[in-house]
């Protein structure tokens, strides 16, 4: 066979050749500038409050510093370390979280196999609780929450024994008792994963199981629990990360334990008020922060919040994202 | 007594799924049914003596929220705007990258990873942080204002073609896609899981269709139409779903701090209970139409 030139090979094609070529090129680098153009979009925010956290109290004001700062410095983060309590707060949240979100993925399990596995009366009817959990925030039922939970009486049980009702607001109990049923922090949707992972195993091994006499309990834990590690896994991620940033249930329950969520949102507060009593008085009279170094705060209590959960992303980043596509959600 | 193997299997399915049984009942049905009640009632709370009571109000309530009160009406108007401009962009947006994610291509692992990192980022109280401060809120809308009128790409792109095509229906579209445009960090910021849905369905297609296609001669545009939307519908149901309920428990979402500020401030349970009705009767509306409309269009493989 004859060797053909790349230019013979196009003529004789009717420049079908190079034109597939070039718009394949052109393609390629317009893919390439758009993805990594939308990466950084969503990357600069957290890089310009990385580069002004550095920033000294000269560079800030200083109109030619845009991003690296001429004076670098670590004063805010230490500052913001000691307002935050931030080692005291990251253990307490460390500990709270973990042992919750173990809690929940532990009960959420349970559900999702007996909802994958068995067969009752009833059983679209509590699949269909599943999906209303799923669709109403608890944000919204804030108000009946917080006096459901202010005056605790389960249906009146509680005042048989102890004459009156229970007031769980701001105990770690009250959200034990919410992780225990799978009723915590998007819990709703964990159980929904979790079934679709169920359903999707072959049955045979159950069978295999049943025949040679093993319990229903003892084949979930043995057989049926060691192949689920790695969706666990990634459902546990998701709710120790989601755990981690919520507002509401820490609002409701753990207040007065000092989780890294109320830390980081208030480190802003915490500065302005330091300020007030430390530097402004020194300075004589009342004096406010200057609003450039509360954002800054902010942004220092942002970043020392998210750096656990940044740690977790980067070493585990395959489990999140992977968890989604194994499930096969579908309606 | 002596149970069958059906019987026997009821029992177990039962006692596995009696957690939520519980928690279900005890922590969403009654405090549903609560809310409901409270709605409709004036709920005087006397913490000194641990005690509550409820008196019948009627429709009270919901006519302070919807007739009297200055702010309720124009804050669930703004939020279905709002909601309107952001989900279509969001479905639109993650498809888009969903697919393009889905070729192989030195540093996806990378790219996949920042587009996922938002469902990090952006929640819980991680949202609105910037303007959640005492200070910082006082002067937000000054920094808005600024924003707004410092001259950016976008705006004079906008007035270019505003002026160009004059008014009319063409300049509302402009001013929907500009404002789209404007608003493509809050977009990417509200699509990772989004993305990564529409990446497992798009893995779930059989490439072997898309052979087919190719050998006919159909081109990478007809492919999409033909065979990868239909195959990825049932996804776009779940993703408008997932992203109109995402967008209703934003936290910093206007309702929500109403609420927020009626309940934990005023301690006025009745009135929250009422504004938090209808903003979900709203969204159950909302999500039940769309819901409706969209799944005509789904169409399924198996």
């Amino acid at each position: 066979m004859i060797k053909r030139t790349y230019w013979q090979r196009n003529t004789a094609t009717d420049g079908y050749l190079l034109r597939r070529d070039v718009s394949r090129v052109l393609g390629n680098f317009l893919m390439v500038v758009l993805l990594f153009g939308l990466c950084f979009l969503i990357l600069q925010p957290l890089l310009h409050q990385l580069s002004n956290t550095f920033m000294s109290r000269d560079d800030l004001f200083d109109p030619t510093v845009i991003a690296i700062p001429r004076y670098p410095t670590t004063e805010h983060f230490r500052l913001g370390l000691e307002l935050m309590y931030y080692w005291q707060s990251l253990w307490r949240t460390l500990a709270i979280t973990f042992s919750m979100s173990l809690l929940q993925i532990s009960a959420c399990t349970l559900v999702a196999y007996g909802f994958a596995r068995f067969n009752f009366p009833g059983k679209r009817f509590w699949f269909v609780c599943v999906m209303i959990t799923i669709l109403i925030p608890p944000h919204i039922l804030r108000s009946a929450m917080f006096i459901n939970f202010r005056f605790f009486e389960f249906f009146g049980f509680i005042p048989l024994f102890t004459g009156g009702s229970v007031n769980l607001l701001d105990t770690l109990q009250g959200y034990t008792l919410l992780s225990a049923t799978a009723m915590g922090l998007r819990n709703g949707l964990y159980i929904f994963i979790l079934r679709q992972y169920f359903r999707n195993m072959p049955k045979e091994l159950e069978e295999a199981a049943w025949v040679d006499g093993c319990g229903k309990l003892r084949t979930f834990a043995q057989i049926m629990l060691p192949d689920a590690v790695p969706v666990l896994m990634s459902c546990f991620l998701f709710a120790f990360v989601w755990q981690w940033t919520d507002g509401f249930y820490a609002g409701m329950f753990l207040r007065s334990f000092g989780m890294m969520a109320e830390q980081m949102a208030g480190l802003g507060d915490y500065f302005a008020s330091w300020y007030v009593v430390s530097i402004g008085a020194a300075e004589g009279g009342l004096m406010l922060a200057p609003i450039a170094l509360v954002e800054v705060m902010v942004s220092v209590g942002v970043l020392l919040g998210i750096a656990p959960l940044i740690l977790v992303y980067l070493f585990a980043q395959r489990y999140f994202v992977e968890s989604i596509g194994q499930s096969g959600i579908k309606m | 007594m002596k149970l069958t193997m059906r019987g026997k299997n009821a029992v177990a399915g039962y006692l596995f799924i009696a957690p939520f049984v519980l928690g279900f009942l005890a922590f969403m049905a009654y405090p549903l049914y609560q809310n409901i009640r409270m709605a409709f009632s004036t709920v005087t709370v006397d913490f000194a003596n641990d005690e509550f009571s409820m008196a019948w109000a009627g429709l009270e309530n919901i006519r302070r929220a919807l007739l009297v009160d200055p702010d309720f009406t124009q804050y669930l108007v703004e939020e279905l705007i709002a909601m309107g401009l952001l989900v279509l962009p969001v479905l639109i947006f993650s498809l888009f990258i969903a697919v393009l994610l889905n070729r192989a291509f030195p540093g996806r692992g990378f790219v996949r990873a920042v587009f996922f990192l938002p469902v990090i980022l952006a929640s819980g109280v991680l949202v609105g942080i910037e303007t959640n401060n005492s200070l910082l809120s006082l002067v937000s809308e000054q920094i808005q204002n600024q924003n707004a009128m410092r001259a950016n790409v976008t705006g004079v792109i906008e007035s270019i073609l505003v002026a160009e095509f004059g008014a009319g229906v063409a300049d509302r579209f402009i001013e929907y896609i500009m404002a789209v445009v404007n608003q493509i960090y809050t977009i990417a910021m509200a699509s990772g899981i989004q993305i990564v849905i529409f990446l497992a369905g798009l893995q779930t297609i059989n490439p072997s269709i898309y052979e087919a296609s190719s050998i006919e001669g159909a081109t990478g545009w007809e492919n999409f139409w033909k065979i990868t939307f239909p195959m990825i519908s049932p996804m776009i149901l779940v993703v408008v779903i997932y992203s109109i309920v995402d967008f209703m428990s934003r936290t910093d979402g206007e309702i929500m701090g109403m609420i927020d500020i009626v309940v934990n401030r005023w301690r006025e349970f009745g009135f929250g209970s009422a504004i938090a009705m209808i903003y979900f009767t709203v969204i159950a509306a909302v999500l039940a139409i769309v819901g409706f409309l969209i799944s005509k269009l789904v169409y399924y493989y198996d």
